[in-house]
């Protein structure tokens, strides 16, 4: 079977964010680097947040989904330098986190507008969210609480 | 003591650190006054958890013994924990875990700074990361600090008796020490006594904001990162931690 690198980079981009299932994990900027060597395919995955739980689910998703297009042999190696930031979220994944009602991160520290009316008079609800990686903020305007993807 | 005996120590210090601060924190999942403060404690905790597999990660790799993160974490005793003693206090209440958390943060974000450039790669990588958690924490613990200090009259009389409670146990953060000697030495971690002054400008600053009065007193609780004599409450926080492994020793999932 012959396969090339850009096309694993296509086939990872299938994969969902096991929490944010409408970003994939290449958008979410988790995968750093893949190396094909003969037959082996090296996947370079770096955590979001070093508690995560969804990091593990991450390695076996992206392990099984390319077993499941005909490659034995997997290695997924954690990467911890440098560091994850969200710098490294795809455009697509932020239009789609939007879509989906969670505010992408801003670097000005808090969301740009609420993802659901468009209002800019938005509040903090809490520092932390339902996810070590979002935040909870709510619209002063449409009421609606929503969820801020935290710039880090 | 060699160079590695003393890189061993220092990991389980700053894993050691993480795993029962992040234990104690964790404690409040499902307890905590409002629902928005339960998710913060439990975030948290999560992140001090998955820091402490870093640490300790790296301290069985640098011993060579074949220990993984969880066997130090589950298979030690009290005596071989080495977390200063300001991490096993119990939580008390909010406000006292939130004093608790505050005195931490300050100091590890300023020794996290610090060692996102170690000599040493893999304490600079784990660090680098950790950093941009630990400010996340500690812009929160300082803020909620701040906010019930000043705050009603019955949330000040409270943070004010936790930071007379916790007070004598912050010192023990920056002692220093052969291991902590070693370490600089060797260019992997600061001396702790040089984040002090930092850490006081800091503190200080906060409390003012907070309208509360920190204690005129540096007498400082020892014991803890050394593993020469923590106080009973890690020992009892053991049980319920080990608890598994305890019982039913070498269960795996």
């Amino acid at each position: 079977m012959t396969v090339s690198v850009d096309q694993i980079w296509g086939w990872l981009d299938e994969v969902p964010d096991p929490e944010i299932p409408v970003i994939s994990v290449v958008d979410l900027g988790i995968v750093r680097e893949v190396v094909l060597e003969g037959e082996t395919v090296t996947v370079a995955v770096t955590p979001t947040y070093s508690g995560c739980p969804a990091t593990s689910v991450i390695s076996m998703d992206i392990e099984t989904a390319l077993r499941d297009r005909g490659i034995k042999d997997v290695k997924i190696e954690t990467r911890i330098a440098p560091p994850w930031t969200t710098d490294w979220l795809s455009e697509k994944g932020r239009s789609r986190l939007e879509d989906y009602g969670i505010a992408p991160p801003q670097a000005a520290g808090g969301p740009e507008k609420c993802p659901h009316c468009g209002s800019r008079n938005v509040t903090r609800v809490s520092q932390f969210g339902s996810t070590p990686c979002k935040a909870h903020w709510r619209c002063s305007d449409c009421l609606e609480p929503f969820d801020y993807f935290k710039c880090i | 003591m060699t160079r590695d005996m003393a890189f061993f120590e220092f990991l389980c210090r700053m894993g050691d650190n993480t795993l029962v601060l992040g234990h104690r924190v964790s404690e409040w999942c499902g307890h905590a006054p409002v629902l928005e403060e339960d998710i913060a404690l439990a975030n948290t905790a999560l992140d001090l958890i998955g820091q402490t597999q870093m640490w300790l990660g790296l301290a069985g790799e640098v011993e060579g013994e074949g220990r993984s993160a969880d066997d130090l974490a589950m298979l030690r005793d009290a005596w071989d924990f080495r977390n200063v003693l300001l991490a096993e206090q119990p939580n008390g209440d909010f406000g006292q875990t939130m004093m608790r958390q505050y005195l931490f943060d300050q100091a590890h974000v300023l020794l996290l700074q610090k060692l996102a450039g170690s000599s040493d790669e893999r304490v600079a990588g784990i660090a680098a990361k950790a950093v941009k958690e630990v400010a996340y924490h500690v812009e929160r613990s300082r803020d909620t600090v701040i906010g019930l200090g000043d705050g009603t009259s019955e949330s000040h009389r409270r943070m004010q008796a936790a930071l007379d409670l916790l007070w004598p146990y912050a010192g023990e953060m920056f002692t220093d020490d052969e291991v902590s000697g070693i370490m600089a030495g060797e260019g992997i971690a600061p001396e702790p006594s040089s984040l002090r002054a930092a850490w006081d400008a800091a503190v200080q600053e906060t409390m003012s904001e907070a309208t509360l009065v920190i204690p005129d007193s540096d007498f400082a609780h020892a014991g803890g990162k050394t593993g020469f004599r923590h106080s009973e409450h890690l020992g009892h926080m053991l049980t319920q931690m080990q608890w598994l492994q305890r019982a039913y020793p070498g269960a795996r999932w």
